[in-house]
């Protein structure tokens, strides 16, 4: 039912564009906008959450033994570092609607170093990767993975699958966040210019939904890339 | 009756501003919408052309015009350009751009610079394509099965895969931006049971199309991954499974195609009250089962592996799903059928392209019956009863629809009236033209002429010379309207602003509509489609 | 979305509650739980994802209801792939499918 009054001159800033009636009419509109754009990257990582799931099921020592490989305390402090910048984020949403302008510069900047702390790790941890050879293509080789395992049978076709699916993930999540990085600089830039106070914060509230779901993107990736068995060996 | 609002004098969203830039940088949603109409013209005709070179190798049963390479990048383009250049955004693009905001009593769309975008995306992916095109094409089929696809093709997949990669964000901010509008934006009184079926279609069309939309994204993003590092995800020589790439490009492919038909669908639900001066019949029976296909749309799409190599369980599970998808469809076109019943009908251009979509639709939703059924599809799959029945639905229904609404709203979006009597010509001509054409192909498959093939054996001669013949005709019955159109801009009758007595918010404002739509926002007491009080038109003249 | 400004301490709070599943879900994988350990792995995650949606993305504060619809249809969708995708390879060694 649409809550649209019939227009009525209303005292609003230079924020509301014209085919909106209401300034809670473009927030309400922006907010379902972002939601909806989640709803379809959801979709665009499931198609990758559901390869994972089929090659699981049919190659679960391979996955596993390729999940031990990966460094499970950096991966948990870059899950924390996430966190972390969850944190800033929703401070920082908070920090906007109470006017406090210069806190929201700073949450806002942390939340850039925080994103750039996972960057830095998980560039960390790729160059591990292409050391041991387990890059996936022309020079991938997983005989350290096979050698290390001799009680099961570890064939490399398999090994490779669940790399190539640990790096398309990571890196399509990556990639998420480096654009994320993105908008919150130019979010920073508008902050610094005072755009952003109670009477508005559309931009904060739907970037940092973004930044959020993202977030929990790698939320799923961490136990589901790193967690697989780490049960200690027979 | 046209008064002396002649378009030069009064301002509307044609002549409000001149100059390429103001195209260009236009956020006014009608303007977005002629952009796109020029755009997805284009591209018709260009997925047309590679038709016509289909039909003319086909005329006979050697593979004399083109090698079988060169076969092959014909049947792929054709399918790429006309399911994702032009069906997908046409009806949405166009007539949804231009009339969802005013059906609504809405000045524009939730997010007009998010619309423009969607347009420079698109034009971005057609571009690409075009290159691809010149630079050599793709041989992979519009359905860019693996491992053919990723490890074996040595044609350009990679670029088509990104241009429909970036066509698909488009069509996916559309989707967004009309589920928005929908939401946010209806005018005072206008409640969800009031809304036109048009907006309903084009809801659920939208839900398509930001719900499966991104699947075939990252199934393309993979597929360019798999080529360009040598991944294996779709490799069975490299441990991956070419029938998950199938179940991913397949889930959002099939609902695609609802993507391609429930706007048609919409049109129709508007022209066919109108033209029967009767309220429609089942309103809620039919808005509710355009939501019902767009769900079911998504439960059904392992129909296309029944003979792939997917278990015997799932093909009985998706088999019966498939039918279940029909009922919702069924229920439209009984509803369209009785509202008819009694009605006063005309038979103007629009109404003809109706009944066209209405027939060959359903003729087109049977024939998916009889594939639907697992013993049927094990002998047709593959073969040109498929090709018959996807045509019998995206061109006799889904263009046909497209062209209805075109002759519906043409007078609202350029205030001149096509000539009447070459517009029902030309609808005769494309029912023509299009039956001969495709109805020798159900033939043709139950015989067991495979799809895709560029010989064929001697027997199958005589249906394909008369199929070509229909090409002909229907490629004269699609160039008609462009150029009568085209003229109608500068020669044609000065439009009303209800030259129809239709009902809709759209028909209350001027033809041309001015760039905000409204004078003043509108606010709705009445039920849709409320033919018992608006007087109909003075009888739609056949004179030029 | 809501207007009210929401305490810190609840920031803070959930903060601290992500920490504290971020290092339960990671030990616990070092503990034999045969098959059960990927489902406390994914309840964990699941529990993390709620807090972050409930809470910090403001979901539990909103009115608007089309907000809870879209993120369960989306996540329904979701489950839709993959379990029909599911039901064809679960199913292809029974039998001769």
């Amino acid at each position: 039912m649409s809550d649209s009054p019939v227009v009525v001159e209303q005292h609003h800033g230079p924020e509301l564009r014209h085919h909106f009636a209401t300034v809670e009419q473009q927030r309400d509109a922006s907010s379902l906008g972002m939601w909806l754009f989640l709803a379809t990257e959801i979709m665009f990582f499931g198609g990758m959450f559901c390869a994972y799931l089929i090659y699981r099921l049919n190659y679960y020592n391979e996955f596993a033994a390729g999940s031990r490989s990966l460094d499970i305390t950096l991966g948990t402090v870059n899950t924390i570092v996430l966190i972390c910048s969850s944190l800033t984020v929703a401070l920082g949403v908070r920090a906007a609607q109470m006017g406090k302008q210069k806190l929201l510069v700073i949450l806002l900047l942390l939340t850039i170093v925080f994103g750039f702390a996972f960057l830095g790790i998980k560039g960390i941890e790729w160059y591990d990767k292409y050391k041991e050879h387990h890059i996936p293509g022309a020079t991938f080789n997983a005989d350290d993975i096979v050698h290390e395992y001799p009680q099961i049978h570890i064939d490399q076709s398999h090994e490779q699958i669940y790399f190539s699916l640990y790096f398309a993930m990571t890196g399509l999540h990556a990639l998420h966040m480096i654009i994320g990085i993105g908008i919150f600089a130019f979010l920073t830039y508008e902050a610094l210019k005072g755009k952003y106070g109670p009477q508005y914060n559309t931009p904060i509230e739907i970037g940092g939904l973004y930044w959020h779901f993202v977030d929990i993107i790698w939320i799923y990736l961490f136990p589901l890339l790193y967690l697989i068995d780490r049960k200690p060996l027979r | 009756m046209a008064t002396a609002a002649i378009t030069a004098e009064r301002e509307h969203y044609l002549n409000k501003e001149y100059g390429i830039r103001s195209w260009l940088l236009t956020t006014d949603h009608k303007r977005i919408a002629l952009l796109y109409l020029m755009s997805i013209t284009f591209f018709f005709f260009v997925g047309g052309f590679f038709a016509l070179l289909i039909r003319l190798e086909l005329l006979t049963p050697a593979g004399d015009l083109v090698q079988a390479d060169t076969y092959n990048k014909l049947f792929t383009m054709h399918g790429m350009v006309m399911v994702f250049f032009f069906l997908i955004p046409s009806i949405p693009a166009v007539l949804g751009n231009f009339l969802v905001p005013m059906m609504i009593g809405a000045k524009d769309l939730a997010f007009p610079r998010i619309n423009l975008l969607s347009w420079y995306l698109y034009i971005i992916a057609g571009l690409m394509m075009l290159h691809c095109i010149v630079t050599g094409g793709v041989d992979t089929g519009w359905t860019f099965y693996t491992p053919f696809s990723t490890a074996f093709a040595n044609t350009k997949v990679i670029e088509a895969g990104l241009a429909i990669f970036v066509a698909g964000f488009s069509s996916i901010l559309t989707g967004l931006n009309f589920v928005v509008t929908i939401h946010r934006m209806r005018a005072p009184g206008l409640t969800w049971s009031r809304l036109p079926l048009f907006i309903w279609a084009h809801y659920a069309t939208s839900i398509i199309q930001l719900l499966g939309t991104p699947v075939l994204a990252i199934t393309l993003v993979l597929v360019v991954f798999e080529r360009l590092f040598g991944l294996g995800i779709f490799d069975p020589t490299r441990g991956g499974d070419p029938l998950l790439f199938q179940h991913l490009f397949w889930f959002y492919s099939h609902p695609a195609v609802y993507i391609m038909i429930l706007p048609s669908m919409g049109v129709v639900a508007e022209i066919v009250p109108c033209f029967s001066r009767k309220r429609i019949f089942g309103y809620k029976a039919i808005a509710l089962s355009s939501i019902a296909i767009a769900v079911f749309g998504f439960l059904v799409w392992a129909h296309h592996m029944f003979v792939a190599g997917i278990s015997l369980y799932s093909a009985m599970i998706f088999s019966i799903l498939s039918y279940l998808v029909a009922v919702p469809s069924a229920i439209k076109v009984f509803n369209w059928t009785a509202t008819m019943y009694k009605g006063s009908i005309s038979f103007s251009t629009p109404m003809l392209y109706a009944f066209g979509f209405i027939g060959l639709f359903t003729m087109g939703g049977l024939t998916g019956l009889f594939l639907a059924a697992l013993g049927i599809d094990v002998h047709v799959t593959d073969t040109y009863f498929v090709v018959a029945h996807f045509h019998y639905i995206m061109v006799g229904g889904a263009v046909m629809g497209y062209l209805g609404g075109m002759h519906f709203w043409w007078p609202k979006i350029s205030g001149r009236m096509y000539p009447e009597a070459w517009g029902r010509l030309a609808a005769l001509i494309v029912f023509l033209g299009f039956n001969l054409t495709f109805f020798p192909q159900f033939v043709l498959g139950y015989m067991g002429m495979p799809r895709r093939y560029w010989q064929y054996p001697a027997e199958f001669q005589v249906l394909n010379v008369m199929s070509t013949a229909g090409s002909t005709i229907l490629a004269v019955g699609y160039i008609l309207p462009m150029v009568y159109f085209l003229w109608s801009m500068r020669y044609g009758k000065i439009a009303d602003d209800n030259p129809w007595g239709a009902a809709g918010l759209e028909w209350k404002t001027a033809s041309p509509p001015p760039t905000f739509n409204f004078e003043e926002m509108p606010e709705v007491t009445w039920e849709a489609y409320n033919y018992d009080e608006i007087p109909a038109p003075v009888e739609v003249s056949l004179e030029r | 979305m809501s207007d009210h400004v929401l305490s810190s301490k609840m920031y803070y709070g959930i903060w601290i509650a992500l920490m504290v599943l971020t290092v339960v879900t990671a030990s616990v994988a070092f503990i034999d739980l045969g098959p059960l350990n990927t489902v406390v792995a994914l309840l964990i995650a699941t529990c993390k994802a709620l807090l972050v949606v409930l809470f910090f993305m403001h979901v539990k504060y909103t009115s608007e209801k089309l907000t809870k619809l879209v993120i369960v249809s989306s996540l329904f969708w979701l489950l839709l792939l993959l379990f029909l995708s599911l039901a064809d390879y679960s199913t292809r060694h029974l039998g001769h499918g």
